[in-house]
């Protein structure tokens, strides 16, 4: 199970727990962790893994890590590709999954909301959208040629609105990044980006400045945006997400840099 | 935006929309979801810009944007794949399928048709009722759906003339009523202006019916069907030390209460409910839709794809079966060959054994049709090898919709729906129970079975078979021998040489094989018998051991330097077509249960080698039977 710390992966995770008890979830959790994550997910998701009695693997590409790429020298395009894009097929390729779950909603983009709950990729972890098995009723085909792999997605039909009920329902913990808290920020390109620790260059005029601000979807620090809140509890914070007139998506500032971006990536392997 | 939705949702409703290319599906769903307020500010600039750059409605925002997002989609400006929306007002939270209306993507239109509880069907009001909007108003009734409202669009376009659309409703109505559709509402709407979708307007004063949006809020969906018998297929047995055995499943139908008999299908083991157990909490019931891990005591075996169900109307079970299909793939069925089944959560090898009739879309009328091709409805007879717990998809979608994988590419090559089982194969099969195979091939002091050879042309295939044939007779067995060319004069007379009738060819073969090794017999095949599919077709009808298959090796140049019929000499020349081995396929054996290389071995050292074989393996009865029991 892809599990990227955020609050979709704390409900699949939850779903798994709840699906296979009292067995722990037969799979291990993997986590690409670009070295750039909040320290606070790093914190959450050792416990969690922990609590769900599950093995945590974590996956780094070495070779980017080697080199140095970083979002701010590199640029977050291609900082994604070689720490996300190219780490993710790395370490499906030690691994050798046929199936991976993940949190991935349809609601979240458009293209994804083309996507089949199970989603067919091909042994460069592509996607082809042309090319989707009919997915009639609950009915999967599950069938692989060597190196094939399939996408799983439960939550495919889940949105926003759905997750943040069911984990006030079922009382899921979440990285505290999503409740309201005094952070230390800087203002850049207008958005808010926390100064997570001293790897982060500050720009000429830059100053670091205490704010109250809370995250709707969590990342990379350097490349996701905060937003100024108050809402320091679950009911608060859902009041102020379902009241959002943009999408979750605006935080992260990697997928708008141009048209049909994310079905590119997909393409090419990533998520 | 939206006002915050309250802390429970309110029910869903899914629906889909569907109907033909370019009648305005993917228009009215951006539309309802703008409407809505369901979109994000950031998307909708998103849409802006890309309207002004491949919307179909020039500088104007083309609303098909927010839903049509790959970007072939947007370029070519039509539907390829299912988009899936969700919204919500406080009546109803929806969740909506955009289904494409070209004929050439009809299997992803069926995708989203399946799980949907409505059909939107959207007509142009130009254009009416189309030959594609009946074929996915079909589709839509075929995958279960049983409602469905007709929405009139680009009503802007015919100045809202009532007399086009009373005649658009009156044809709709003899659709629906034909394929008994409830279906009560037609709405006259425009997506272009948004009328009669989320408001009325006063584009048509004549019509006083609900918006689309409205009528999607309080349609009553509810089939019968909540008070049926309890019925679970299991997913998954859950075992996490020897204490503890838990049968994961999703009700399917019916309810479940801690103490309750149930009977396990197809084993009919009885047993009750011990536990039910959701996440780390314990339930005393549980109902249709509810995802829960069942314990029972007694604990008896059960495994994957069984279906737990209520002790007093258990789950039928059988191995013949009246279908629906749509045909999915490119390549068409062809009666005879094997796919794999898959019906709930259980897999099994299957093929289908007639094709009864193929539906023409436009005007229902059974066709007579030798195959079924891509995006053809037809119905069938299927044979599984084995019997599988199921009731007719009319009772329920969960146990009774099945798809067809092709082994050999892993595709999805339909999917289809259980009318009713076919009781008279189990029936004969019963009576012949008292004098069985065995009894028969043990009186004979041999063991019955099937020995089928397979190699190219001139490979050997009917010397050796001779020879074994003879050799088997002279030791005092009763055996048979099929062979490829005198089978043609006679039992396959009326075959030719096209693709369905070659595999019907094998099937009969193979068949005429199955009843004799049945009666007792040793049957040796010397067919060429070029494909996999064909070879693993025949080897399916028997139990194991009871089909050896043998590959009579000898290559290619070998084959034509020997032609004792001269046929690769007219091959080659090109006089005649589809020879195995210069212009079709051989497809070597991967495993065969042994190779003999001709050009090595003498025809009797091949023989030797093979009652060796048959000897050490497969070793004859010693006494002859007393009793059976
Ligand atoms: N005038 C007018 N044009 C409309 C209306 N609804 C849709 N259109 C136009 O009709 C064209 C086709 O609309 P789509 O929504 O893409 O049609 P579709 O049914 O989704 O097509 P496929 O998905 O490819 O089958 C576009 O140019 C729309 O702008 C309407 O009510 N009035
Ligand atoms: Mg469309």
């Amino acid at each position: 199970m892809l599990y990227s710390i955020g609050k979709d992966s704390s409900v699949l995770l939850h779903l798994a727990r709840k699906a296979f008890w009292p067995a722990a979830p037969p799979f291990p959790l993997l986590h690409i962790d670009t070295t750039w994550k909040f320290r606070e997910m790093i914190a959450f998701r050792d416990r969690a893994a922990a609590e769900a009695g599950v093995e945590l693997r974590v996956h780094t590409n070495e070779d980017g890590l080697r080199e140095g790429v970083n979002p701010f020298d590199h640029g977050s395009e291609r900082y994604t590709d070689v720490m996300k894009t190219v780490a993710l097929r790395q370490a499906l390729d030690e691994g050798g999954y046929d199936i991976i779950f993940v949190g991935a909603r349809r609601d979240e983009e458009k293209s994804r909301a083309k996507e089949r709950v199970f989603s067919l990729r091909d042994a460069a972890h592509q996607w082809d959208p042309k090319a989707q098995r009919p997915e009639p009723w609950n009915l999967y085909n599950t069938r692989l040629a060597p190196g094939e792999s399939l996408r799983v997605s439960p939550l495919s039909n889940w949105t926003e609105a759905d997750v943040w009920r069911y984990i006030r329902a079922e009382e899921i913990p979440i990285v505290p990044l999503y409740y309201a808290a005094e952070r230390s920020v800087v203002e850049r390109d207008g958005r808010w980006i926390m100064v997570d620790d001293d790897r982060m260059p500050l720009l000429p005029g830059e100053e670091p400045q205490r704010r109250r601000i809370r995250f709707r979807t969590v990342g990379c620090y350097p490349l996701t945006a905060a937003v100024e809140s108050d809402a320091d509890t679950l009911d608060a914070v859902i009041a102020e997400t379902l009241a959002a007139d943009r999408s979750e998506r605006e935080g992260r500032l990697i997928d708008h840099d141009r048209d049909g971006s994310m079905e590119v990536k997909k393409k090419q392997g990533y998520f | 935006m939206a006002p915050a939705p309250p802390p429970t949702p309110p029910p869903t409703l899914r629906f889909v929309l569907c109907g033909s290319v370019d009648d305005g599906k993917s228009t009215v769903i951006g539309r309802l979801l703008y409407d809505c307020r369901q979109v994000f500010s950031d998307e909708l600039r998103r849409v802006e810009r890309d309207s002004a750059r491949h919307g179909t409605q020039g500088k104007a925002t083309d609303f098909a944007l927010l839903v049509d997002g790959l970007r072939d989609e947007r370029e070519q400006g039509i539907t390829i794949d299912v988009a899936y929306r969700s919204f919500e007002t406080p009546r109803r939270r929806f969740l909506v399928a955009d289904a494409p209306g070209h004929e050439q993507y009809t299997r992803n239109m069926a995708t989203g048709a399946s799980t949907a509880d409505l059909a939107v069907v959207l007509v142009d009001a130009r254009r009416g009722v189309l030959p594609q909007t009946a074929r996915h108003t079909r589709i839509a009734a075929l995958f279960g759906v049983r409602h469905a409202v007709l929405a009139v669009n680009k009503m802007d376009l015919v100045e809202w003339d009532r007399d086009v659309f009373e005649a658009i409703r009156v044809a709709w109505r003899a659709l629906a009523g034909e394929i008994r559709l409830a279906a009560v509402e037609a709405i006259p709407v425009s997506a272009l202006t948004g009328a009669n979708l989320t408001r009325n307007g006063t584009s048509a004063p004549w019509y006083d019916g609900p918006t689309l949006l409205a009528h999607l809020e309080t349609v009553d969906v509810e089939g019968a069907g909540a008070d049926r018998p309890f019925r679970m297929p299991v997913q998954y047995v859950n075992r996490p030390h020897s204490d503890f055995r838990g049968y994961c499943g999703r009700v399917a139908a019916g309810a479940v209460a801690v103490g309750d008999a149930v009977r396990i299908s197809p084993a009919g083991t009885e047993s009750r409910v011990e536990s039910i157990i959701v996440g780390e909490g314990t339930r005393d019931r549980a109902a249709r839709g509810d995802s829960v891990t069942l314990t029972l005591a007694p604990d008896v075996d059960v495994t994957r794809g069984d279906v737990v169900a209520d002790a007093d109307a258990p789950a039928e079970a059988a191995d013949q079966f009246q279908a629906r299909l749509v045909w999915m793939h490119d390549e068409p069925l062809a009666v005879g060959r094997r796919y794999t089944l898959k019906l709930h959560s259980r897999e099994v090898g299957a093929a289908v054994t007639r094709i009864r009739h193929r539906l023409d879309v436009s005007n229902g009328h059974e066709l007579a049709a030798p195959v079924l091709r891509l995006n053809d409805l037809g119905t069938v007879n299927l044979a599984t090898d084995r019997p599988v717990p199921f009731a007719p998809f009319d009772e329920s979608r969960e146990l009774g919709g099945f798809i067809l994988i092709d082994p050999a590419t892993n595709a999805t090559a339909a999917a289809g729906t259980i009318v009713f089982p076919l009781m008279r194969a189990a029936n004969v099969k019963w009576q012949h129970l008292d004098v069985s195979k065995d009894v028969r091939s043990r009186l004979k002091l041999q063991r019955a079975q099937c020995v089928w050879l397979t190699g190219m042309s001139a490979s050997g295939k009917s010397t050796i078979a001779n020879l074994l044939d003879r050799r088997l007779t002279i030791e005092g067995r009763h055996t048979y021998l099929l062979d490829g060319d005198n089978v043609r004069h006679g039992l396959c007379r009326d075959l030719g040489f096209t693709e369905a009738d070659r595999v019907e060819n094998i099937r009969r073969v193979a068949e005429v094989a199955r009843l004799m090794v049945d009666a007792g017999l040793i049957v040796i095949v010397a067919f060429i018998s070029p494909f996999r599919s064909e070879r693993d077709y025949a080897r399916g009808l028997f139990e194991p051991g009871d089909f050896v298959e043998v590959f009579v090796d000898a290559s290619l140049e070998a084959c034509a330097e020997r032609d004792p019929k001269g046929l690769y000499a007219k091959a080659l020349r090109g006089e005649i077509r589809n020879f195995t081995g210069v212009d079709s396929p051989y497809e070597r054996p991967e495993h065969p249960d042994l190779r003999l290389d001709t050009e090595k071995l003498s025809p009797e050292e091949c023989v030797e080698r093979l009652t060796d074989k048959l000897d050490r393996e497969f070793p004859a009865p010693h006494a002859p039977v007393t009793e059976d029991r």
